[in-house]
């Protein structure tokens, strides 16, 4: 790992698409008020403007198609160690890579895209949050960031299914799904796994969980390391060509499901040979089939829109019409859909001793909504920003009536004799 | 004919001219060769679709960010819709591109609509400049070239405004001769945003549309 290398990356991942970006912004700072971060802090360094005049820099010099003349004139400079030491705050503690900022920005600038491309060059030079880096690192070695390797997967899914009484096949020779599920679940949100059993048994549906491949949390996409991401996702992809799934089923894991649906196709250099649904959207399809049926509750609920499963994910409607089938009263916040605020916690930020400050007092702008909706709870479905929530929800002494959507699901779907 | 107004007019101009073409054609080909992603995934929505939508869909900010964006807003459609209408319709312009360059015309603003599009126009770019130097995030991540681009166009704008009467034309040529100035650096300023909105807004639009969102 070194500066040349990082070097490498931000150049070569400045394409037509960022070199627009790069060209197009007026330096307006519109984006700033989009930003969680900004807001909670009031600090002009943490507008999202302020998060790619690295790139820019670079594009000037190297990538520019009047680069030469640039050089020529002595402009601008490359980055040394210690100014990318001091991005750090910007890039890791300060962006969750949410995208709410390109829907502020006249030109429409992605960001959230090119705040990825430093992460690459960050954690190229080495200079990736360490806990993060080996959380990365042990994901690529064992198979998951928590260190749950295959032998450790067994054993979890022989818990859950004693504790909670339902079947988790694993390695089955041939089956229709392929089920993804994150760390936290597999660890700490473990009502969620077993619900996404039930439910898949209960419509005797042919799935399975795979040794090879299970881990739907990529630590790569928060690093920056291209080769842990890449890794991640070809173990998806081998998984479900073993056991011939069509279907790619990714959990309630926001950055999981962008990671094997929108950003695999780049890392691996092919589009995969199965479709990829995020938990939520195929419920919603057997829903809508008429296969799966829900009995409503009495009750009201708001939803949190996981921003990498709907802003930058595409599914913004399927959860809500699962939702307007599981209670009678739901309430939208304001603003939602791919409006809605990041939970604070995203892009690996709720991890990181340094953010701690700044992730609470943006979680602030969250509270507020939610209690704005006079809702009894909010609706998860994405693991990450559960935990966020409940982390976050402790530190404030908060009730906020957490519920899981696919909990829900499991709980209120109404089974029919065969 | 003055020869400083011949030379503003002549070959400055065409030598200017020459450059903001070429130039621009040079940095958008340029662009798009910078190439894209290795492979794409399989879309959920349309692509097309996407761009069209994203480059119209920021022509209007959205509610929610208006409180903030308000002013900006206002005053950013003041300055290019003041502007382009001078460009196109103040009768020495007509006269310049149209009779005398390509051959043809088409009508020109009364004296009162020039007053008011350039009233609109001074007060935008004056407002964005006020707030490029007063607020702290535009303070901090505005380049040199970002207050050039905007003093320039100022001058070539208050120019044309001294020159309209005609009274003398020593005033016309020193118009021309911003103007120049102003169409030489085009291609290597922050002025490119005029062209590079477009692909930035389809960019976003496309990946979005991709995957059955409009962002």
């Amino acid at each position: 790992m070194s500066m040349h290398e990082a070097h490498e990356r931000f150049v070569s991942e400045t394409g037509a698409r960022i070199a627009s970006y790069l060209d197009a912004c007026v330096r307006c700072g519109l984006c700033a008020d989009a930003c969680h971060y900004h807001q909670a802090s009031g600090d002009p360094r943490h507008a999202p403007v302020m998060k790619f005049q690295i790139l820019d820099r670079i594009y000037r010099r190297h990538r520019d198609p009047f680069a030469p003349l640039w050089r020529l004139l002595g402009r601008g400079r490359d980055p040394d160690p210690e100014e990318l030491k001091e991005l750090r705050e910007l890039i890791y503690d300060t962006c969750s890579m949410c995208g709410r900022c390109t829907l502020a920005c006249p030109m429409g600038i992605d960001t959230a895209q090119m705040v990825w491309i430093v992460r690459e060059g960050m954690a190229a030079a080495g200079l990736a949050p360490p806990v993060l880096e080996q959380m990365a690192r042990r994901a690529k070695k064992a198979g998951s960031p928590m260190g749950i390797d295959p032998q450790k997967l067994r054993e979890i899914l022989d818990e859950v299914s004693r504790e909670y009484d339902v079947e988790l096949p694993l390695d089955k020779d041939r089956a229709d799904i392929l089920l993804l599920d994150s760390s936290l679940d597999f660890n700490v949100y473990r009502p969620t796994l077993a619900a996404m059993a039930k439910i898949l048994n209960r419509l005797g549906l042919n799935w399975t969980f795979s040794t090879r491949g299970y881990e739907a949390s990529n630590l790569g996409l928060f690093t920056g390391d291209v080769d842990v991401a890449r890794a991640m996702v070809a173990r998806i992809v081998e998984a479900a060509e073993e056991v011939g799934a069509s279907i790619v089923l990714a959990p309630e894991c926001g950055h999981g499901y962008g990671s094997i649906r929108w950003e695999a196709a780049e890392l691996l250099g092919f589009e995969p040979p199965f479709e990829i649904l995020h938990i939520s959207e195929f419920l919603a399809r057997l829903h809508r089939e008429g296969r799966l049926k829900l009995r409503r509750k009495e009750r009201s609920l708001t939803y949190h829109d996981p921003c990498k499963v709907g802003r930058r994910g595409g599914v913004v409607e399927e959860p809500r019409e699962l939702m307007r089938d599981l209670v009678s009263d739901f309430r939208e916040m304001h603003p939602s859909g791919i409006l809605n605020w990041c939970c604070s916690g995203g892009g690996g930020v709720v991890l990181l001793e340094s953010a701690r400050e700044v992730q609470l007092e943006a979680f602030r702008i969250k509270m507020r909504q939610v209690e704005d909706t006079g809702a009894e709870g909010v609706i998860m479905a994405c693991a990450f920003c559960h935990y966020t929530f409940d982390s976050s929800a402790k530190h404030f002494g908060w009730d906020c009536g957490i519920e899981d959507l696919v909990q829900m699901v499991a709980e209120q779907m109404v089974v029919e004799d065969a | 004919m003055n020869t400083w107004l011949w030379l503003a007019e002549g070959p400055l101009f065409w030598l200017s001219l020459s450059v903001f073409g070429l130039g621009v054609a040079w940095k958008l080909t340029g662009l798009l060769l910078l190439g894209g992603p290795r492979a794409q995934p399989t879309p959920r929505g349309s692509p097309a679709g996407g761009a069209v939508y994203t480059i119209l869909r920021h022509f209007v900010p959205r509610r929610v960010f208006l409180p903030g964006a308000g002013l900006h807003v206002l005053a950013g459609y003041a300055f290019h819709l003041g502007l382009f209408i001078l460009l196109g319709f103040a009768a020495p312009h007509v006269a310049f591109f149209g009779e005398r360059l390509l051959g043809v015309s088409w009508p020109t603003l009364p004296q009162w609509g020039f007053i008011v599009a350039a009233e609109f126009a001074f007060a935008g770019l004056i407002i964005l400049w006020a707030m490029r130097i007063s607020e702290p995030i535009q303070k901090l991540v505005s380049r040199p070239a970002d207050h050039a681009a905007t003093w320039l166009t100022f001058l070539v704008m208050l120019s044309g405004c001294l020159a309209l009467e005609e009274a003398h034309v020593s005033l016309r040529a020193l118009h021309m001769t911003l103007v120049d100035a102003w169409l030489f650096w085009f291609p290597f300023s922050p002025l490119m945003h005029t062209f590079t909105f477009l692909f930035s807004r389809g960019f976003t639009g496309a990946t979005y549309g991709r995957r059955g969102v409009g962002l």
